[in-house]
């Protein structure tokens, strides 16, 4: 592998009492989409003033392709910043916020205006030079934004939550062209987004920020499929989380589900111990009446509500042993009616031991 | 009906306070002097039982015609410019400041620019005459120093009177400056530092430019009472040079020619609507 791009090291920030970041490294690759995903004060808007260099930190590096530029002030960093707020020009045409930045370059006015036209076309702006941001839509506006940080083609672009700002309607749409600008540019980009289903949908790696902490780093299916501890569990996809303790045969028997887990891999924690499975709602089925009960990755209870959601059915089940278990199952099922006694099943692959 | 209700205290405010007085001054500026109490003809008399005109232009007239007046017209307007120009220079570093302070510091600091206003206008001024007099306390300092063998003339010139100005109308012009900074979006300073923008450039293209509306609302603030003012050129301003503020008080007062006093006010209220169309026009732009 190739250097990284993007190297933190042992980034530390405070503001007064409060430590935003916490001794963070975190690598990014060149050409890479990285998602900075947290809670408000994980630290995650910090991390990337403080890559533009709008904050300094109190402690650690902050290199790019092997520069350190932790000296150095906003305008001598080859990174750009698209703002949540889009920050967006308002005495300045669409053609001058969008050549700004080559101008400040000293870039020849012929090169500009052939540059600014062709990241205009790439967003599907052609003709919209003269106007101000204020005669735009909030999608134009989020676009004619993207294209002011992209235009002097830094190999890094910092987004901050770049489709907060717009309706739901728009923002799937706007995911998919992110993405394609993205692909298209090659740039690295890294967003920060509290939106857990907007990085998984856009990031090749997602990085889950906990108290200016990295939780987890790594691809989509890695951080939904095998999350490493509580926090990211329950932060992407509202995983169950069941308490048990390790026994001898390296199963796993939970009180509070009233059901005994068989793993597919040994046990991270030995015999006696106590250890939290994760479960994913949509992982778990529904038995047939009739259907033996499994002797382990099962577990019998009453159905208290249902809710249907279109794509799907959201049950929520008191388990024998009192926990409440949630249950996701696919819009074609028809589920018994709320008061009926259910019996739930799940493959041993879908538990997934937890490091907290 | 609702909205006449709601829209009845303002015009008739307008109406009593505003277009009546214009009105009635521009009805004495008409009229014809003449010896009495009030000191004029009303243009308009009752004769054998109908309205006869007996007003003339003359007063009006006398503005055209006589140099004197349009020459203190320039020099109040040349006069009220230099001020706002100088107020604006001074309140800009100033209001910068108190607009990047702490929030917890602004409002003190905003207090202080205020302080002057809790001691009198006319004490503020004649403090001045004590400090620029020859035996005051700027030339003793330049005598003391050596810097100076005679006292310089100070007092009594276009320095003084300018010094005076600034300092009454500086205030105005900070006010609308910090206002107009703290509404300003610090994320676009940082995207054009973040675009390639050095401190100075950002300041030059972003910063500036937006101030401007607050720039030229300071500077009207400024403008528009010392193109009037009267206080400040008779005490520390040099005395041949006339400004219509005090030649207004002269013919008022020592002349007792109401008809031309008015004339005058008539003229200077003119004269001041045209910078504030330009303002209006600028505010609508932005």
């Amino acid at each position: 592998m190739t250097d990284p791009l993007l190297r933190l090291e042992g980034v530390t920030k405070r503001f007064g009492a409060t430590l935003a970041l916490d001794g963070l490294n975190l690598e990014v690759r060149r050409g890479e989409f990285i998602a900075l995903l947290g809670g408000s004060g994980s630290g995650k808007s910090t991390l990337l003033r403080l890559v533009a260099g709008f904050e300094a930190p109190d402690a650690g590096r902050i290199l790019l392709e092997g520069q350190d530029l932790t000296g150095l002030p906003p305008h001598r960093r080859p990174v750009s910043m698209m703002f949540q707020s889009y920050a967006l020009f308002p005495h300045l045409s669409v053609f001058d916020n969008v050549a700004y930045g080559l101008r400040r370059e000293g870039v020849g006015r012929a090169e500009i205006g052939r540059r600014v036209g062709e990241v205009l076309a790439m967003v599907g702006l052609q003709g919209m030079e003269q106007r101000r941001p204020h005669q735009l839509s909030g999608g134009q506006r989020q676009r004619v934004a993207l294209v002011r940080s992209l235009v002097k083609r830094p190999p890094l672009l910092l987004l901050d939550e770049p489709l907060g700002a717009l309706d739901a309607g728009l923002r799937e749409r706007t995911g998919f062209e992110l993405r394609a600008v993205q692909r298209a540019t090659r740039a690295a980009f890294v967003m920060v987004t509290h939106d857990q289903a907007e990085a998984l949908a856009l990031a090749d790696r997602v990085a889950v920020l906990e108290a200016g902490r990295l939780a987890q780093y790594g691809p989509p299916q890695e951080l939904y499929d095998r999350p490493a501890t509580r926090f990211v569990a329950g932060f992407l996809g509202a995983a169950n989380l069941l308490e048990g303790r390790v026994g001898p045969d390296g199963s796993v028997e939970c009180a509070a589900a009233g059901c005994r887990l068989r793993l597919n891999e040994p046990p991270p924690h030995a015999p006696g111990e106590a250890l939290t499975v994760a479960l994913r709602p949509e992982r778990i089925r529904f038995l047939e009446p009739g259907e033996a009960l499994p002797s382990a990755n099962a577990a019998s209870g009453v159905l208290r509500d249902l809710a249907y959601r279109g794509e799907g059915w959201v049950a929520l089940v008191t388990l024998s042993g009192g926990q409440v278990l949630r249950v996701v199952l696919p819009g074609a099922a028809s589920p018994p009616p709320p008061g009926s006694a259910v019996a739930l099943a799940w493959a041993a692959e879908a538990n997934i031991p937890l490091a907290d | 009906m609702r909205r006449l209700l709601l829209l009845a205290p303002p015009w008739l405010w307008l109406l009593l306070f505003v277009a009546a007085p214009v009105l009635i001054l521009l009805a004495i500026g008409l009229a014809e002097p003449a010896d009495g109490v009030p000191p004029f003809l009303p243009p308009l008399g009752w004769e054998a039982g109908r309205p006869v005109w007996q007003g003339s232009g003359a007063s009006l007239a006398v503005l055209t015609e006589d140099g004197w007046y349009a020459l203190a017209f320039l020099r109040s307007l040349w006069v009220a410019g230099v001020s706002a120009g100088l107020c604006l220079l001074l309140a800009y570093p100033l209001a910068l400041g108190i607009a990047r302070a702490r929030p917890s510091r602004r409002l003190p600091l905003l207090l202080l620019v205020l302080l002057p206003f809790w001691t009198g206008f006319l004490p503020r001024v004649g403090a001045w005459i004590g400090l620029l007099r020859d035996g005051g306390w700027v030339n003793g300092v330049l005598m003391g120093l050596g810097v100076v063998q005679e006292p310089v003339p100070l007092l009594y010139s276009d320095t003084a009177l300018l010094i005076g100005m600034v300092h009454a109308y500086l205030p105005f012009a900070v006010l609308p400056l910090t206002a107009a900074l703290l509404r300003l979006d610090p994320a676009l300073e940082e995207a054009a530092a973040d675009l390639g923008a050095s401190p100075f450039t950002v300041f030059r293209t972003v910063t500036f430019p937006l101030s401007l509306p607050g720039a030229a609302a300071g500077f009207l603030l400024v403008f528009i009472p010392a193109a009037g003012e009267f206080v400040i050129p008779s005490l520390l301003g040099p005395p041949e040079a006339q400004l219509v503020g005090r030649v207004l008080w002269d013919e008022f007062f020592q002349n007792r020619d109401w008809p031309l006093a008015s004339a005058l006010a008539v003229a200077l209220l003119l004269a001041l609507i045209l910078p504030i169309r330009l303002f209006q026009r600028l505010e609508a732009r932005s």
